[in-house]
């Protein structure tokens, strides 16, 4: 079963928190350097756009980090399943350590989103069905952290808040499509960019800095992890040898 | 001896209304906290009443998500703290039917009668009385769905140390869906029109909430009492 025996070391905290600091750095430098590739590409070879000039190219901060919003959402969710069917301490570890990445995320896709929409819709906020979701996302997040930090036993502050997540991930798709209807009642949903019309010269950019916010995703939240293994694992000798 | 899982929700659904009669004021407040907070609109908005039509749904539903959030804290607490639900779960028989027994008592206790009494803050309000059914049916089905989510959230605070503000901040934005549509279904009827859509939208959250916010329920409960 050697499909297994991975799998199993996943579950050691020793041999998770060696890995974490072997792959680190390569996530690191993978994603500074895919970052500063989508970079330069975006902001210097891609044309501006014919209608918004120059303010399109913050999309390239603006989409991969509304992407990373969500997806970092469902991994937390995986990880707090994980946790909680096979009760693995280092799963819970690690959906602790995904919820400030998400929420920060989110914050960034808010914060971009009205920075670019200052000068295309002349207002900072519009109650556009996608920002109001990003914007309950941002509200899980901090409910999710905020029951994390209400509850002073570790392992029950695990498992409750893994709970939370779970019912967050039902939940999610429900309030986006509620929000999608009550907003089409009111004014017709503003479209961003029509994706199809972009240039390829505009597009790759756009691909790499996906991939440069996945790698970056994955480099924070190694070190991050790391830093939980060390606090949940302060009393173990293993520690002690590990920092000798 | 495993009972059958219908007889336990009974005697649950039994023991709950007994208690909940011989303290009725814990039922009249959040009532009397949907009256007040239906009462400031007018003071703070305007005491138009057109313009307090526009208003009403929002004033409505705001009104009966915050104090079926207030309702929430009685929900598991006491019992919590008396040992009552420790019991429950030590009892061998099945936790998820004892918290949806006791989650339709909830409702039926707070949900229910906030239904059956909005329409006096709702006439203040200008919504016409043609409207008032339709009003009534929302908030009642809403308010269902409302507490089945309460029980999951109430059950996660139950190991946190304050779990007022906690719980509102868990809470409201898993029930958006319940107020986007529940209040969609009031405008709706204000303007005369049909509530048949948004009803049937309400009424599959609440199943949803049925099959599943019991089993998430009793697995925070089960959590928070470890």
């Amino acid at each position: 079963m050697a499909t297994w025996t991975w799998f199993h070391r996943f579950g050691s905290p020793p041999w998770v928190y060696g890995f974490a600091a072997r792959w680190a750095p390569w996530f690191g430098g993978a994603a500074v350097l895919a970052m500063l590739v989508a970079l330069y590409g975006g902001l210097v070879l891609a044309p501006p756009d014919y209608q918004q000039k120059d303010a399109f190219r913050i999309v390239y901060i603006h989409a991969p980090s509304a992407t990373m919003s969500m997806a970092v959402y469902s991994t937390m969710a995986v990880a707090a399943a994980v946790g909680l069917i096979w009760r693995m301490k280092v799963a819970h570890a690690a959906a602790a350590a995904c919820a400030p990445i998400g929420a920060w995320f989110t914050v960034a896709t808010l914060g971009t989103g009205m920075l670019w929409g200052k000068p295309m819709w002349g207002a900072y906020w519009v109650w556009d069905p996608r920002l109001t979701s990003e914007l309950v996302l941002l509200f899980l997040y901090l409910g999710y952290m905020g029951l994390r930090a209400g509850i002073e036993d570790p392992q029950k502050a695990d498992k409750a808040s893994a709970v939370l997540a779970i019912v967050g991930v039902v939940n999610l798709p429900i309030i986006h499509y509620s929000v999608t209807w009550w907003n089409s009642l009111h004014q017709p949903p503003s479209r961003l960019i029509g994706e199809a019309d972009m240039d390829w010269s505009m597009v790759w950019p756009l691909l790499v800095m996906f991939l440069a916010f996945f790698l970056y995703f994955g480099w924070v939240l190694l070190i991050r992890l790391r830093a939980e293994l060390l606090r949940r694992e302060r009393n173990a000798s293993w520690i002690r040898e590990v920092l000798a | 001896m495993k009972a059958s899982p219908l007889a336990v929700a009974r005697l649950v659904m039994a023991r709950d209304l007994r208690l909940a009669f011989r303290k009725p004021s814990q039922l009249l407040q959040p009532l009397m906290f949907f009256m007040i907070v239906a009462t400031l609109f007018p003071l703070s908005l305007t005491p138009e009443m057109s313009r307090l039509r526009d208003a009403a749904p929002g004033v409505l539903w705001i009104g009966a998500l915050l104090s079926s959030l207030l309702a929430l804290e009685f929900l598991f607490r006491e019992d919590a703290q008396d040992g009552t639900l420790e019991q429950f779960a030590l009892s061998g028989q099945s936790l998820t039917w004892m918290l949806f027994a006791k989650t339709c008592v909830h409702w039926l206790l707070t949900g229910l009668p906030l239904a059956l009494f909005a329409p006096i803050a709702a006439a203040g309000l200008g919504v016409p009385a043609e409207a008032m059914w339709s009003m009534v049916a929302a908030l009642a089905l809403g308010g269902f769905a409302l507490s089945l989510i309460g029980a999951i959230t109430a059950g996660l605070t139950l190991g946190a140390r304050r779990g007022g503000v906690l719980l509102s901040l868990l809470t409201l934005p898993l029930a958006v869906p319940i107020l986007v549509f529940g209040a969609d279904a009031t405008r709706e009827a204000i303007m005369g029109g049909t509530i048949l859509p948004q009803m049937q939208i309400l009424g599959a959250i609440a199943i949803l909430g049925v099959t599943l916010a019991p089993l998430a329920a009793a697995a925070a409960v089960r959590i928070g009492l470890e």
